[in-house]
């Protein structure tokens, strides 16, 4: 009879423990998608239906909305700027991580962990604490209101992650594979060329997706360090008090979907760099 | 030629000495087994030879040249490795043309080559897959057949077979042996696995905390071993060892028993024999059976003799029972002695 009661009472645990799990599952999804979905119906709605009330909550399919947006001024030099800029922060957090990465994971030296913890704690420091200081700096050697400028501190934010993310992939790769090639003739330049590299590709590019998503998403930097030629973010935010409802949906819309879509092509990639195994 | 000389080669990581002044020379052609369990060198001399690590001090040569200054792909050398190292994203063909390709020779004279030894390690349907879709033995022909393409002067290889399961390995020990023996290279193949090394190695090294301590024919290490330790590590079971205390010269008493023994003053000295040189007879050595394993092919009994453990293998027809008293009697010239303080063989 205990032995029936104490079943009874853990399969109810159970049971209960899985609702919670469930509800839980079910709220976190919600939080983060009933606002995207908010989104998309007023981008897609037009601009009468976005200022009226109540609101529908299936999406009209009317492009007026994004037409209004593309047709307002300086938002098209606005997106251009964040696209070169997050290009820029990709290939300069690549060409500066990957290295870093692949030492990280091959070689031994003298504080390799104090290495690994300050790349982790360039994220520590709260942005706009180095702002004031990189904007006088960036004015004093003319790289103030420049995209290249601004891809410099885009890159720093990106480069910890991009370091991770090719530490771990290089590190999946065993170094048996390298040295089988280097006994097959190859120098350990052209046994990264042929044997590594194409291995390590597929992530590469999850990285470097990974950094242009951080550079396209940053608004702090952005706003601070550009007048000119802002980026999307910083060109939203300014406007931000003025600019009609319909503008602000459109404008979150065109800078949601982008990061979305990249986020979710190298989601296996951002888990292995969470040294959660994905393979 | 590729004749391998080791001069005082020793290495050291920090302060943990991983090898003492190994001194080896490997004939032209010849097949030699580093063996040795796991943590004794055997695999840091096999990568100083291969140059994937670099000797704190001494000199490696090859065929007449000293090389241990070179690159990898400068010595002359191939490998095979334990986890087979076939690259994942080249196809069979690829990765074992992989570098004929380096040596940039033309086309056809890789595709020849590469077809030559993939018929050599019967592999040559598999050409167009990939590593993935490969099992284990598959992907150890790939890597074998990959050196071989190499024509190397000397081959390296490293615990190949230890990932592949037993009946699979003892299949490969035999191809590889004959494979070898045909390519007229010269090998060096390092294993833990005292019956890989017994079949394969027309020399065996038999390596103990960074020192070689035998080197010499597999019958040799087996009848005859230089140390104590190789005597109680080559053999399955290993070799029995009683105490033994003089008895006039030459004679040496044992458990009771008077044995002819080397001829030298020693204050005593340690009797070995092997478990299947005994036989039960009406004088010997009296034990006492513990356990009796019937193996098919063999009985193999442990018993006591004195305070001392001491296992036997019958005739699977000798009826033992735990608990018995067995009379056992060994072949007296295969009787060995070594001396408890040096551990070394006594003649």
């Amino acid at each position: 009879m205990t032995d029936a009661t104490a079943v009874g009472m853990s399969a109810d645990t159970r049971k209960s423990g899985r609702y919670l799990y469930i509800a839980s599952v079910a709220f976190l999804c919600a939080w983060v998608i009933v606002p995207i979905y908010f989104l998309l119906i007023n981008t897609l709605s037009s601009p009468e239906a976005v200022n009226s009330f109540p609101k529908s909550f299936v999406p009209e399919f009317d492009f007026s909305s994004l037409q209004f947006f593309a047709g307002f001024e300086g938002m098209l030099t606005a997106l251009k700027n964040s696209v070169i800029v997050a290009l820029m922060t990709m290939v300069m957090s690549i060409i500066i991580g990957a290295p870093a990465g692949y030492a990280l994971s091959r070689f031994e030296f003298p504080g390799k962990g104090l290495f690994r913890l300050l790349i982790l704690l360039t994220r520590a420091f709260p942005l706009p604490l180095l702002a004031l200081p990189l904007a006088v700096m960036f004015i004093q050697t003319g790289l103030d209101d420049t995209a290249f400028g601004l891809a410099l501190v885009h890159t720093t934010l990106a480069i910890p992650f991009a370091v991770l993310i090719t530490f771990s992939l290089f590190s999946g790769i065993p170094i048996e594979l390298e040295e089988a090639a280097w006994t097959l003739g190859c120098t350990r330049l052209t046994a990264f060329t042929k044997v590594v590299l194409p291995l390590i590709l597929p992530g590469i590019t999850a990285s470097a997706i990974f950094a242009f998503v951080i550079s396209w998403n940053e608004v702090f930097a952005a706003a601070v360090l550009t007048i000119e030629n802002r980026t999307l973010t910083a060109f939203l935010l300014q406007n931000l008090d003025t600019s009609p409802l319909h503008l602000k949906f459109a404008g979150g819309f065109i800078l949601v979907v982008p990061a979305l879509i990249f986020i979710f092509a190298v989601r296996k990639y951002l888990f292995a760099m969470w040294g959660i195994a994905n393979r | 030629m590729a004749e391998i000389q080791i001069k005082n080669v020793a290495k050291s990581f920090g302060a943990y000495q991983a090898l003492n002044n190994i001194n080896l020379t490997i004939a032209d052609q010849e097949f030699m087994v580093l063996l040795g369990a796991s943590g004794c060198g055997k695999s840091t001399l096999l990568r100083i030879i291969a140059g994937l690590e670099t000797a704190t001090s001494g000199e490696v040569w090859i065929g007449g040249k000293r090389i241990d200054h070179l690159s990898p792909k400068d010595r002359g050398i191939a490998m095979v490795f334990q986890n087979y190292a076939v690259f994942p994203h080249l196809t069979v063909f690829e990765n074992i043309g992989f570098g004929l390709r380096m040596q940039k020779l033309p086309n056809d004279e890789v595709t020849q080559r590469v077809e030559r030894v993939a018929g050599l390690m019967h592999i040559e349907m598999l050409l167009k897959r990939y590593s993935g879709e490969l099992s284990g033995g598959q992907r150890q022909r790939v890597a074998v057949a990959r050196a071989l393409a190499m024509e190397p002067d000397v081959i390296l290889m490293d615990e190949p077979l230890s990932n592949l399961d037993a009946l699979l390995r003892m299949e490969m020990r035999a191809e590889l042996k004959g494979v070898l023996a045909e390519s007229k290279t010269t090998a060096i193949y390092v294993t833990h696995d005292q019956v890989e090394a017994m079949s394969m190695a027309d020399r065996i090294s038999v390596m103990h905390e960074g020192n070689i301590v035998q080197a010499a024919s597999p019958i040799e290490v087996y009848r005859d071993p230089a140390a104590k330790f190789v005597a109680s590590f080559i053999g399955n079971p290993p070799m029995n060892f009683l105490p033994a205390t003089p008895a006039g010269a030459g004679k040496w008493q044992v458990s009771g028993q008077t044995f002819d023994g080397p001829n030298t003053d020693k204050a005593g000295l340690q009797f070995a024999i092997r478990p299947e040189d005994m036989a039960p007879a009406e004088h010997g050595l009296v034990a006492t059976a513990k356990i009796v394993e019937p193996l098919g092919a063999h009985l193999l009994v442990t018993c006591q003799i004195d305070e001392a453990q001491f296992r036997v293998i019958l005739d699977s027809d000798t009826v033992v029972k735990p608990g018995q008293t067995l009379t056992l009697a060994p072949q007296s010239d295969r009787v060995r002695w070594f001396d408890p303080e040096t551990t070394l063989a006594v003649a």
